[in-house]
């Protein structure tokens, strides 16, 4: 009996050693976070102050005026709003679709097809930075939307995604649904993504947050400022000696607020997205 | 089928036999189907928006780059050049330089990351933690910051004069540690920026795979009276090899791309000491317009990261310690895990 309240002791000590260092690490991992807030509240000068500032500041909303007037990140936000929604609504149907195709159909070509899905999947896409450039240049579309959403929307991985999901669809379903009467289209639409939902939700972020957030191939098609995504403006922000550095704080909040906020409430199909076909094999 | 029918045209009477009844269900002119009745057609409308993108947008890309790489462009006239452009490269100390540079990042970072992850992944799935749900939270929500937002946000932290690191470690006597101006001290404050923004992710990778570890085997260990460590070596650690593989071809595919980071927090400096191999693409091909050059080193890379991915894949398979199963997994839960 002994022995057991020692055990039990033995656990409690354990247990409190481990939350705290764990707790300790999580302070580091979100601390930036918070210097990051409150850096947004100061002006300028007193952002680097010594002592270094705890508590919120006053001068948020002359950063955020500052920021939207002085620059053009707000037409960057826009751009970067529409261009992320865009991509992740085309992206989800190609993607989809194409992996329906791979999982649930016998024909032709498809080993050859999903080969090449499998090796672009591997392939450094930085080598196709000065081809792509060239196509835009070609095609008149440098500084387009349409240069940002098309090249990466039929993305491998998402079609391995959906490949992988979809094949879990039982083959009896599909066919039922045919034996009814149901056209090729309905039976995909009715009956095979509403059974996917949770794996449409965790590609959906993922394309979001992959749009969102990327940037060497927008700084290479993109070359006025007025066409300039989140990640591009910030950068190029960032590059001016003279630029504020509230402003410059207040960008870098604004950029990774709305993924913040979405990531608080969808947080596992987050997690499922940035997770996707990493365990699945 | 014909049963039904004939009955109904019995039933009918007559007045039926006009309409022919037994066009119904499948029309009579059948289209070309595949043995489980659906046109044979119908895979390519699918997949026709992806073999068109895939053509404009990947398959021409890649052939295209490889043929630049094989040219030259002065003043605008572009001229086959064969291998110049490669050789070139071989005899590029700057190219090496960037190579160094992506290879200590790598061979420094990657590793501490993973271990990290695992440490925190056992951490996760053991009851001593409280609030495990929250600690996950906080190790894995750096991943949905963008590359350019944490770039900027860590040269900020990490500044040499007014920084808020330093500032804290002059708190306990240390420093004043010249971070992003020091060409050692800009490649650890790569390394610490990206084991921030990464490790959580790997963490959450490894939790995933623990959790279909079967709990047997861990309590037939413990009555054997195998100790904490070795339950970790001999049970967790080969349980985790899938997830391992994975995450270490995948830290080092995107390592050796590595190109925001040393963009944003350094640009490469100082005295190219960051410079990594995609930033040094990046410059050729869009500050001078080598194109040639850029694309001869975009090719070099994806040779490179053919070959160290085969290597892993190899080390893997050879060193890795085989599983011991103390008790084969039996419940037939694990299965759909």
């Amino acid at each position: 009996m002994t022995e057991s309240l020692i055990g039990v002791r033995g656990r409690r000590t354990k247990s409190l050693v481990l939350t705290t260092a764990i707790a300790a690490g999580a302070v580091v991992m979100l601390l930036p976070f918070y210097w990051l807030i409150i850096a947004t509240t100061y002006p300028s000068r007193e952002i680097f102050a010594s002592p270094p500032n705890v508590l919120p500041g006053p001068a948020f909303f002359d950063n955020l005026t500052g920021l939207l007037s002085d620059t053009l990140f707000g037409r960057a936000i826009g751009n970067s709003v529409l261009v992320a929604s865009v991509y992740t609504l085309l992206g989800l149907v190609v993607c989809t679709a194409a992996g329906y195709a791979f999982a649930k159909f016998e024909f032709r070509g498809r080993g050859l097809l999903f080969g090449a899905v499998l090796v672009t999947l591997a392939l450094p896409s930085q080598v196709t930075l000065v081809p792509l450039f060239q196509i835009m240049v070609t095609l008149g579309w440098l500084d387009t939307y349409q240069a940002l959403i098309l090249p990466n929307l039929a993305l491998p991985f998402g079609i391995f995604l959906m490949r992988q999901t979809m094949q879990a669809v039982p083959d009896e379903l599909l066919q039922a649904a045919r034996v009814d009467g149901a056209g090729e289209f309905r039976v995909f639409s009715r009956i095979v993504l509403p059974t996917v939902r949770p794996a449409l939700a965790a590609l959906a972020i993922f394309l979001f947050l992959a749009q969102w957030n990327e940037f060497v191939y927008p700084l290479v098609v993109l070359r006025t400022p007025e066409s300039f995504t989140i990640p591009v403006s910030l950068a190029s922000l960032q590059g001016i000696g003279t630029t504020d550095y509230g402003q410059l704080m207040t960008g870098t909040l604004l950029s990774v607020l709305p993924i913040l906020v979405l990531f608080l409430f969808l947080q596992r199909h987050f997690v499922a997205g940035i997770l996707a076909g990493a365990v699945k094999q | 089928m014909n049963v039904l029918s004939s009955t109904a045209r019995a039933t009918a009477g007559p007045t039926a036999e006009a309409v022919p009844l037994d066009a119904a269900p499948r029309p009579p002119r059948r289209r070309r189907r595949s043995s489980i009745g659906h046109p044979r057609i119908t895979p390519y409308l699918f997949l026709l928006p992806t073999i068109v993108l895939f053509l404009g947008f990947k398959l021409y890309p890649y052939l295209s780059a490889f043929w630049t790489s094989l040219t030259s462009n002065i003043g605008g006239v572009i001229t086959f050049v064969g291998l110049d452009n490669y050789l070139r490269l071989l005899n590029d100390p700057l190219f090496y330089t960037a190579l160094g540079n992506t290879a200590l990042i790598l061979v420094v970072q990657v590793p501490l990351m993973l271990a990290l992850g695992i440490v925190l992944a056992v951490a996760f799935n053991s009851l001593l933690l409280k609030g495990r749900a929250f600690f996950r939270m906080a190790f894995f929500v750096p991943i949905v910051m963008g590359l350019v937002a944490y770039g900027i946000l860590f040269s900020a932290l990490f500044d040499s004069s007014a920084g808020i690191v330093n500032e804290l470690l002059g708190y306990v006597g240390i420093g004043p540690i010249p971070w992003l101006v020091d060409p050692f001290w800009a490649k650890i404050s790569i390394v610490i920026a990206m084991t921030w923004h990464y490790t959580g992710q790997n963490a959450i990778i490894y939790l995933a795979q623990l959790q279909s570890i079967p709990g047997e085997l861990y309590e037939a260990a413990q009555v054997d009276g195998a100790n904490g460590w070795q339950r970790f070596r001999n049970i967790t650690l080969p349980g985790l090899r899938p997830a391992l593989l994975l995450t270490v071809v995948l830290s080092t595919i995107g390592t050796l791309q590595l190109f925001d980071e040393p963009y944003v927090l350094t640009n490469g400096g100082p005295d190219n000491a960051t410079l990594t191999v995609g930033m040094y693409l990046y410059q050729n091909g869009f500050k001078y317009f080598d194109f040639g050059y850029a694309s001869a080193i975009g090719y070099a890379l994806t040779v490179i990261i053919a070959v160290v991915s085969l290597i892993q894949f190899r080390l893997f398979r050879e060193r890795a310690p085989k599983p011991i199963s103390l008790k084969k997994p039996t419940s037939p839960k694990e299965k759909t895990r």
